[in-house]
């Protein structure tokens, strides 16, 4: 079971991504628990400045934009 | 080479449609092909082009060089860079914080944040495309210009008091500069033309109907509205018209691409310059949800502080533009 954290203020790229990875992990038939932090000071914390942003597990593995399917499949088989 | 746009407007609107040359709904419909042909084809080309260059540039890179910067080269390389590194507005705010946290002078974070809308490169292209390249290299120096300064008015009145109180807290620590740990990425030709490519069809796909808008209206006013009319009501003579046209366009950040082709066809027909530029800079540089986003991490002084500095320097500039005749 991978806990993922999909850090964003609430907009429009930081819903398409976390739909994304519960997508993707579905196809990938692997057990995931996401969360979707939306609290400046906890983003802050994360040592997150662009959003949307990725972590899974504690560890932050991607930043920015929305990912693509490839880097989705790429950060969770990781 | 532009004048390929105008050649392929003149075949479709007389050779094509058959309409006479003097007519009004000609030159409407020939304002009308040849702005959407040109800004569409250069939009994909330099979009694309300045993707592949720029791809390895993210935010995280930027406050690593901003960090334990002089103040003074900080605002400039603050502007700089709030000019091409790419962010959704969503980030500003994180951004904002990370930047903060990172002890990087308020006033940098502010030079950056705020050139960051005003000089975007679908911005930057539609002026070229339409207005120029004397107005665009004009737009580009004062959009630094005005960052500068504001990064610069913001530390003189000690702006960070006015950050709210977890950000102050964190920007007045004293000590060792929190170190940020930062790898550079390395991106092959392939990885770059993937990114290049899918920033281009993002930013297509967003704006490209607002700029067949925009021109729409732009045509329309080319055709209809007599060519003295704004000279002789919206001219230099009548000095509010500047401040007005900055406030008018506060609210329409909405589709800053809208708006170059509408200035086009205002600037045609007579509306001075410092007022087109004006209306130009404000709608692009101050969205109302941006500042009340920003109200989350400064507190109303400082947001009223910064919104009345941009209305008053953009007034300025456009009297001076208005009154110097370039």
């Amino acid at each position: 079971m991978k806990n993922i954290i999909v850090y964003g203020s609430g907009c429009k790229n930081c819903i398409t991504t976390a739909d994304l990875i519960t997508a993707t992990a579905k196809q990938l038939n692997i057990d995931i628990s996401l969360a979707k932090e939306t609290d400046l000071q906890a983003i802050m914390e994360a040592g997150v400045i662009s959003t949307p942003a990725i972590s899974i597990d504690g560890k932050l593995l991607h930043s920015g934009s929305v990912p693509d399917q490839s880097k989705v499949r790429g950060i969770l088989e990781s | 080479m532009l004048n390929w746009f105008t050649y392929l407007a003149d075949w479709i609107t007389f050779s094509l449609l058959g309409l006479a040359s003097e007519s009004r709904l000609a030159d409407s419909v020939h304002f009308f092909i040849e702005d959407t042909s040109k800004i569409l084809v250069l939009l994909i080309v330099l979009i694309y082009s300045i993707a592949i260059v720029r791809a390895t540039l993210d935010a995280e890179k930027v406050r690593y060089y901003l960090q334990g910067k002089n103040r003074f080269s900080g605002y400039f390389l603050g502007s700089v860079f709030g000019s091409i590194t790419p962010f959704c507005s969503c980030s500003s705010i994180p951004l904002f914080m990370g930047f903060v946290s990172a002890r990087i002078p308020l006033g940098v974070t502010i030079a950056f944040l705020l050139t960051s809308p005003l000089i975007n490169e679908v911005v930057v292209v539609m002026l070229g495309s339409l207005l120029g390249l004397k107005f665009t290299i004009m737009y580009i120096a004062i959009g630094l210009t005005l960052g500068m300064t504001a990064g610069f008015l913001v530390d003189l009145i000690k702006g960070e008091r006015w950050l709210v109180p977890f950000l102050a807290e964190k920007y007045q620590q004293t000590g060792k500069l929190p170190e940020l740990d930062h790898t550079q990425q390395i991106m092959t030709l392939t990885e770059r033309h993937q990114f290049a490519k899918k920033e281009m069809l993002d930013i297509f796909k967003r704006i490209w109907k607002w700029v067949v808008i925009g021109v729409a209206i732009g045509a329309v006013i080319h055709g209809a509205i007599p060519a003295d009319w704004f000279s002789e009501h919206l001219g230099a003579k009548q000095w509010w018209s500047v401040p007005v046209a900055t406030l008018l366009a506060i609210p329409m950040y909405i589709n800053a691409t809208a708006i170059v082709p509408i200035l086009e066809s205002l600037l045609l027909k007579g509306v001075p310059l410092g007022t087109t530029l004006a209306f130009c800079m404000s709608a692009v540089a101050v969205s109302l949800p941006e500042f009340m986003m920003l109200k989350q991490v400064m507190n109303t002084r400082l947001l009223m502080f910064i919104g009345a500095y941009l209305l008053i320097a953009l007034s300025l500039i456009g009297w001076l533009f208005n009154a110097v005749n370039f």
